[in-house]
């Protein structure tokens, strides 16, 4: 059974079992693998999912979160046991379940050239709601989905987030009795994210309906009422949220640090260090786990920084990298050992990236709208944003793969548009989908992207091995690209990107599609990087990352929506009913303009001399 | 039978919104057949018209002026008189011409004789089709010649040649007439196999056959939810170039409507039933598009018979035609055009049809799945 089962508030086993909307009994999914034994996906899961309940299904990528999912809805068959819903089996009966349940897969299972209306009349025609109910159905789901004004559209054209709440809304046409959803929140804003959680409570609560579904991100299991977390086919553990974080009691610090110190420094210092399970950068402070309920550890591994320890409220989070086994691999990263990626040369308040009223039509659409700011040396530079916010045309633009429509854009002196390899070979670029040759092996990819800037010889031979050291990626080396699992292909392409010692560092969502680990790993590289000199311009879509940047720019729709330093971005919403804002509060309250504008033209003004001061 | 009403409504109204939207497979299903037609009708002739041919006569004597006359007056022939074998020899090595015809200085003496007076022929033999045509003209023209100067009784006739060519249907041997009943074929494999494979390709890629498995639709509803509209795209699409074909490039049509109809349908159906049966296994667009191609539009061009006769290919090629449905519906579509309502040849090739039919749909039935793997 389950490794770790922490507290079964759910009332006896039989009783859970008569309440269980959904259930599986020791499944195992096997997937064959040509030449090789086979995969095994899902090892002996036994679970139970709730009427009136939201189930919450949390793990990495890979876990098996997909998989289960898929048997349950009947599109995959176990290799061994069994899964029932509303009392019916998920394979005899899975045409009987499929009338009674509603499922959005994660692509959202929209047709593109269909209108949000039209796409609705299709599954209730597939599912046959009578036609008298359909007004009425269609009325309540646009307007809790806030869909109206846009039926005629067609569901191509909508954004990101629109097209997963048009999912939604066409998997609830029916008023199924078991919702299943597969990671319905991946890749969408903030905000989006906080409007699907709310319809899904509305239907919970409206409807007494059950919700099995699964996610990645961490913050959204504490918005279920049980949760169960798949670990690499394994069921590590389950409960209610609290029972997870009660169990991380006297186990969280925050580490503040003194005016001097950064809390990068800090948290650089930490990572790794004897007795600490975790260490992220929050809200301007070093959030730490440690193994046990002594301090000693982390005030010896501290010895020397001026900080403060503080303890802090455990979240999910930090009891979900407790439960994880570290014996990975994780974070095993060089730090500033050896020869580093680029050279630090002149002093750190030079300007390498610099841009003035940047402005991009296409057509006359407005995908970037008089963007202005630099970038300085050594510093690590955000690009926020929700997906269509203009971060990649911003990219495309800085490295000269697009032409600006006006403004001025200077990276190390130059316009890449119209200078040629030099300035180019002095940076690196990570695209957002990694860009590797999936037929070549990692050696052949590395050693691809070293001669196309010019490396050689021994000096090729060189670099190649120091990424294969600094990126742990020997047990790959004559693995064919696409095979690599999606941390080891984030991994290979900065490996290439960094092979000719680049000092200015592009990366483009380069975290998008990565599991926390993953994500931890990477920022820790960058800020080693950063930390060697090399200047660092990154998007994301990941709020909480901004935290690791040294400075970020908010975008929304093509516009500047804030400009400083974290701390500064989260002060701008700071309220006495939100003494400590994080920054998804702070993005949701630019975006929804609830943030006085004036406060933030002040703030941006300030930011420049701040952060200028700050780095010298 | 409500619900199942009311999952085809629902199915074929999206298929239909969706053929509308999106251009391309309007362009795959109309445009494309038009480009075909048109390239085939007047790009393509395989005729030989004004064929540079170089004529070497050592023979001065009336009777052979006469038959260079004649070579003269023909359609097919652009005449290059020559001197002598030599300069007709560096004639055909630069390519100025594609034949030498040459009558030997006793042409004339031995035809009054009584024998047989020799024409030779020498062809430029790289473009073989263009060889054999060339051929054939001539020994049209001389024969045409020889049995002519026998009616009129004159002097030195001789025995007739007996090698006489008469073409049945296709009086004019236009080879138009031949090529775009053929092409109809073509036409109606390109929607049956190609689009059918592509659109359901991108469903998987898109994501929406996953949502779709997960309602409660029927396996027959998804099969019937494509075979409908894209049998009635193909038919018209069959409709078009039959328009076209009758009107446009003024090809006869001898058949029936209804015998068009009743065939087309049942070669259409067999298409699609392999075109589902293909994208029962294949899930990306590219795979679809170059898996289409090589098994279902390359043998119904090359192994149809539509550009090569198939009775002049090795035995193994033979064989494997049978398997090809667009064979059958090219002599259905040949004879309907050219001949008729012939049912002795109509009926065995539409009854080969239907059992294709039957045997591919219900393989695609049996294929297609409401899970993910196979």
């Amino acid at each position: 059974m389950t490794d770790a089962q922490i507290n079964d508030d759910q009332g006896t086993k039989a009783d859970a079992q008569e309440q269980a909307i959904l259930s599986a009994e020791c499944v195992c999914k096997e997937f064959a693998v040509k030449g090789k034994p086979p995969v095994q996906a899902l090892q002996d899961i036994s679970l139970h999912a709730l009427k009136g309940r939201v189930t919450g299904l949390v793990g990495a990528d890979g876990a098996g979160k997909t998989t289960l999912i898929r048997i349950a809805a009947g599109l995959l068959v176990p290799t061994s046991g069994r899964v029932t819903l509303l009392g019916l089996d998920s394979v005899a009966d899975s045409l009987e379940i499929q009338s009674r349940i509603g499922y959005m897969p994660q692509k959202f299972g929209l047709y593109q050239d269909l209108t949000v209306i039209e796409n609705m009349e299709l599954y209730a025609d597939l599912q046959g709601v009578p036609g008298a109910e359909r007004a009425h159905r269609y009325d309540r789901l646009l307007s809790m989905t806030d869909l109206a004004k846009y039926t005629k559209r067609r569901a191509g054209a909508l954004s990101g987030g629109m097209k997963q709440k048009l999912g939604l809304a066409c998997a609830l046409i029916k008023s199924p009795e078991l919702l299943l959803l597969d990671e319905p929140t991946v890749g969408v804003d903030p905000i989006s994210r906080r409007e699907l959680w709310k319809i899904v409570y509305e239907l919970v609560e409206q409807d007494n309906i059950g919700v099995f579904v699964s996610t990645a991100y961490l913050d959204e299991a504490e918005r279920c009422s049980y949760v169960l977390v798949l670990h690499q086919g394994k069921l590590l553990a389950e409960g209610n949220p609290e029972s997870f974080t009660g169990r991380m009691k006297d186990r969280v610090s925050l580490v503040v640090p003194a005016q001097a110190d950064r809390p990068r420094q800090i948290y650089t210092r930490l990572v790794g260090s004897r007795g600490i399970v975790d260490a992220t950068i929050r809200s301007g402070r070093v959030r730490v786990v440690r193994e046990d309920t002594s301090e000693t550890q982390l005030a010896a591994a501290l010895d020397g920084m001026h900080a403060k320890i503080e303890p802090a409220e455990p979240n999910f989070e930090d009891a979900f990298m407790a439960l994880i086994p570290q014996t990975e691999g994780h974070f095993q990263v060089g730090r500033g050992e050896g020869e580093g990626a680029g050279k630090m040369q002149g002093s750190n308040d030079d300007i390498v990236v610099n841009t003035r009223e940047l402005c991009k039509l296409f057509g006359d659409f407005q995908a970037v709208k008089k963007l202005s700011f630099s970038v300085n040396r050594g510093e690590i530079f955000g690009l926020l944003g929700p997906n269509g916010a203009g971060k990649s045309t911003t990219f495309r633009m800085l490295c000269g793969l697009l032409p600006a429509t006006s403004g001025e854009i200077s990276v190390a002196g130059h316009n890449l548009l119209r200078s040629g390899a030099k300035a180019r070979a002095r940076l690196g670029y990570m695209a957002q989908q990694f860009s590797l040759y999936g037929q070549l092996s990692t050696l052949e990819n590395l050693s691809f992207f070293g001669k196309v800037y010019g490396l050689s010889g021994k000096r090729l031979k060189q670099r190649i091995n120091w990424a294969f050291d600094e990126f742990g990626l020997g047990q790959w080396r004559d693995k064919a690209a696409f095979a690599l699992p999606g941390g080891y292909k984030q991994r290979l392409a900065m490996a290439a990107a960094l092979l000719h010692e680049p000092d200015i560092l592009f990366l483009d969502e380069p975290t998008s599609g990565v599991d926390p680990f993953a994500r931890r790993e990477f920022w820790l590289r960058i800020n080693s990087f950063a930390e060697q000199g090399v200047t660092v311009v990154v998007t994301t879509h990941f709020m909480e990352e901004a935290e690791y940047c040294d400075r970020m720019l908010i975008m929304s729709q093509g516009e500047t929506l804030a400009m400083g330093t974290p701390a500064e971005i989260r002060d701008l919403v700071r309220s006495p009913q939100n003494p400590r804002p994080t920054m998804d509060d702070a993005f949701i309250g630019l975006a929804e303009g609830t943030v006085d504008k004036a406060s933030i033209a002040a703030g941006t003004a300030g930011n420049e001399e701040m952060a200028q001061g700050d780095l010298s | 039978m409500i619900l199942f009403l009311m999952r085809m409504r629902g199915i074929l109204k999206k298929e239909a919104l969706q053929i509308l939207r999106d251009p391309s497979s309007i362009a795959l299903a109309l445009v494309m057949p038009l480009l075909l037609l048109f390239i085939f009708g007047y790009g393509v002739n395989l005729d030989a018209e004004h064929v540079p041919i170089a004529i070497v006569s050592d023979d001065r004597g009336e009777m052979a002026q006469d038959l260079i006359a004649r070579f003269e007056l023909s359609p097919h022939f652009e005449l290059y008189q020559v001197k002598n074998e030599l300069e007709a020899e560096s004639l055909i090595l630069s390519r100025d011409v594609d034949a030498i015809v040459r009558l030997q200085d006793d042409f004339s003496s031995q035809l009054l004789r009584g024998e047989q007076a020799p024409v030779q022929l020498i062809v430029n033999g790289i473009d073989a089709n263009r060889a054999r045509l060339i051929q054939g003209y001539v020994r049209n023209i001389v024969s045409n010649w020889s049995r002519m100067r026998q009616e009129r009784g004159e002097a030195g006739a001789g025995p007739p040649v007996s090698v006489s060519q008469r073409i049945w249907f296709n009086e004019g041997a236009e080879s138009r007439n031949f090529m775009i009943p053929g092409l109809i074929t073509l036409i109606m494999t390109l929607i049956g196999i190609l689009l059918t494979a592509l659109v359901i390709a991108r469903e998987w890629e898109r994501g929406t056959m996953e949502a779709m498995l997960v309602t409660p639709l029927r396996r027959v509803d998804i099969l019937l939810g494509k075979i409908i509209p894209y049998y009635i795209l193909g038919m018209l699409g069959m409709g078009m170039s039959v328009v076209v074909a009758v009107t446009v490039f003024q090809v006869p049509f001898r058949g029936s409507i209804t015998a068009l109809l009743l065939l087309s349908s049942l070669f259409m159906l067999a298409s699609l039933g392999f075109g589902l049966l293909l994208s029962a296994a294949i899930r990306i667009q590219f795979v679809a598009a170059q898996i289409s191609i090589v098994a279902g539009f390359l043998p119904a061009f090359f192994l149809s018979g539509l550009i090569f006769d198939l009775d002049s290919t090795p035995p193994v090629i033979q064989i494997v035609s049978h398997i090809v449905p667009a064979k059958y519906f090219v002599t259905i579509s040949h004879t309907l055009f050219m001949a008729g309502d012939i049912w002795s040849v109509l009926l065995p090739n539409g009854l080969v049809l239907a059992a294709m039919a039957v045997i591919f749909l219900g393989l695609a039935y049996r294929k297609i799945s409401k899970r993910l793997e196979g």
